[in-house]
């Protein structure tokens, strides 16, 4: 899977409310609901494009060795973005694919944004030497801003986590693990729940196990609802035909629990609104972050649903609270 | 008004209270300030009234407050991890168990922020952000772009706030600065017993900002708090100055400078 992470509980953010609702925006019926940002908080990267090392069966966006739908960013396009981010107030980056380290310039387009602002980068962890992990953590040190790795590992065993992400996926993600956590960093492990809900307390504690053998004994871990899209609608099945996000469905809803409402997403070739949406031509909403900035995301597709039920998984601290 | 105190979450911790307002008027404050959250995680919520009223401390309502005032069911400190949850939902049921309905109701009369100046500063004093009442603006994740737009938005110069519990503080423009003050109720997480308060002040347009450490009788406040049943985790952290719970909330920087 693209690696998203965020443990949120069902429903969070369909129930989260309070004094930041804002109405849904009045438009006609038929037509999806349209978000307006309501403040540029994320900024993400899809710094590598869609190519990635990895195969994975749960991807969303279904990156590859040999998807070149999006192409690799540049140092300097990111560098482009984020001097057009400054003024709109951006509090934080993330850096996502793919796999963000297949971008020969990661190490210096992070060196760039460590000056501004915290970063994450979302990660397979099996593309980390021991020189770049210690590149890593010269900028980590250097900078007065955090740098997150969000490591994705779907299983606490090389054939539950191999089964998804490919063979030997598992043995170079661990080892990835130890040489970060080796580094002094504390990643955040990720995990599609993959299980039945009544296995999550006991497959927790073997993650902790797992990452306690590897040197990591307060491990952060976090699980993330399926995304229905991409390869996962095929390992799996895909939203019913019936799941849409409606008008009706946004009465009284807190819309700031939508990543599209915090967030856009800068690519090689233009600016969409979120990381989940980079397949949809419809998601595409300018050449430049101040053009995308000012227009509204619509909830057009399935996986709005998503969002709609667990709040922005994507970010760090997001799926639940109020804006 | 040249020199203010600035207070961040009580969290029930009267012993700490009672000694910063000491400390505070003994260092020549003016006024005093508290940015809310009053209860939750120590003993003996309605404590902490009298001794903020008595002193004429001027509180902004903190999410907690809000909560406890209104009897809603959750503290709203937005958490967003299950075992963080897990403790803030011991300590909520338990402040709001133990919160009179009197103090209830003061609580509900709070301001969500106060203005005032510190010579020609513009301040504006609120407990997350100006912009939400539960936002964490911590010290590696909050950019000073961020800052910038988040005090021209808010009309200030000066941002006080707190809610995260870990003192910092910045200059992110000409007049611009943004003081967390950290908190009264617990330590900063940095194995010391100790907890902090601010001390801001204006030579000019330059602000002076020092972060005042406040020690205080934390064996009696761990004494009572487990007199009260108060968790064992929560009575570790008063005696030690390490978190033991809400944790996952923390930035990777802030976490790797704790124990846990």
């Amino acid at each position: 899977m693209k690696d998203l992470n965020i443990l949120a509980s069902p429903s969070a953010a369909a129930q989260a409310g309070g004094e930041h609702r804002i109405a849904a925006p009045g438009t006609a019926m038929d037509s999806p609901p349209q978000v307006p940002l309501r403040a540029l908080d994320q900024l993400w990267f899809q710094v590598s494009g869609t190519v990635c090392n990895l195969r994975c069966k749960h991807c969303f966006i279904s990156c590859s060795p040999d998807n070149h739908s999006f192409w690799f960013m540049t140092r300097s396009q990111v560098a482009a973005a984020l001097a057009e981010s400054v003024p709109l107030g951006v509090k934080e980056y993330y850096f996502t694919g793919g796999e963000p380290f297949m971008n020969h310039e990661m190490i210096g387009i992070l060196e760039d944004t460590l000056a501004l602002g915290p970063a994450t980068t979302l990660t397979n962890a099996t593309l980390l030497p021991e020189r770049t992990v210690g590149e890593l953590a010269r900028l980590a040190a250097g900078s007065p801003y955090t740098l997150e790795l969000r490591v994705s590992l779907d299983g606490v065993t090389p054939e539950m986590n191999d089964a998804i992400r490919g063979d030997g996926a598992f043995a170079r993600c661990i080892e990835g693990v130890r040489r970060l956590v080796g580094a002094g960093f504390l990643p955040i492990i990720t995990a599609m729940q993959s299980w039945p809900e009544a296995d999550t307390g006991r497959i927790l504690g073997d993650f902790r196990r797992l990452l306690a053998d590897v040197g990591y004994h307060r491990a952060r871990l976090k699980i993330l609802p399926p995304l229905l899209i991409g390869e996962e609608a095929r390992r799996t099945q895909g939203y019913a035909p019936s799941i849409r996000v409606t008008h009706e469905m946004l009465h009284g809803f807190d819309l700031d629990q939508l990543l599209c409402a915090r967030a856009r997403l800068v690519t090689a070739t233009g600016v969409h609104v979120c990381p989940i949406l980079l397949d949809y031509p419809g998601a595409r909403l300018g050449d430049t972050l101040r053009e995308a900035v000012e227009r509204p995301a619509s909830l057009a597709e399935q996986a709005c649903h998503t969002c709609y039920l667990h709040g922005s998984i994507c970010a760090n601290t997001g799926g639940e609270g109020e804006f | 008004m040249r020199s203010v105190a600035v207070f961040g979450g009580v969290y029930s911790n009267h012993l700490a209270l009672a000694a910063a307002v000491e400390d505070a008027l003994a260092r020549g404050a003016e006024a005093l300030y508290c940015l809310g959250d009053l209860g939750g995680f120590g003993p003996n919520p309605d404590k902490v009234f009298p001794i903020l009223q008595d002193a004429g401390v001027r509180v902004v309502q903190g999410n907690y407050d809000d909560s406890i005032a209104r009897g809603l069911d959750d503290c709203r400190c937005g958490y967003t991890d299950p075992r963080d949850n897990h403790y803030a939902r011991l300590a909520y049921d338990y402040a709001l168990r133990m919160t009179s309905l009197g103090n209830r109701r003061w609580l509900a009369e709070l301001p969500p922020a106060i203005r005032f100046r510190l010579g020609p500063l513009r301040v504006l004093a609120c407990h997350g952000s100006p912009r939400q009442v539960n936002e964490f603006l911590w010290e590696t994740t909050t950019p000073s772009h961020f800052l910038a737009k988040l005090a021209a938005d808010a009309d200030c110069d000066v941002i006080l706030g707190g809610h995260t519990g870990i003192h910092w503080s910045r200059r992110f423009a000409h007049k611009g600065w943004y003081v967390n003050a950290g908190a009264l109720g617990r330590p900063a997480n940095d194995g010391r017993t100790c907890v902090w308060y601010a001390m801001v002040s204006a030579d000019g347009e330059r602000l002076e900002v020092e972060h005042v450490p406040v020690r205080y009788d934390h064996e009696a406040l761990a004494r009572e708090m487990a007199g009260e049943g108060i968790c064992d985790e929560f009575v570790a952290t008063i005696r030690t100055g390490w978190w033991t719970t809400c944790l996952e909330i923390l930035p990777g920087k802030e976490r790797a400078r704790g124990h846990f």
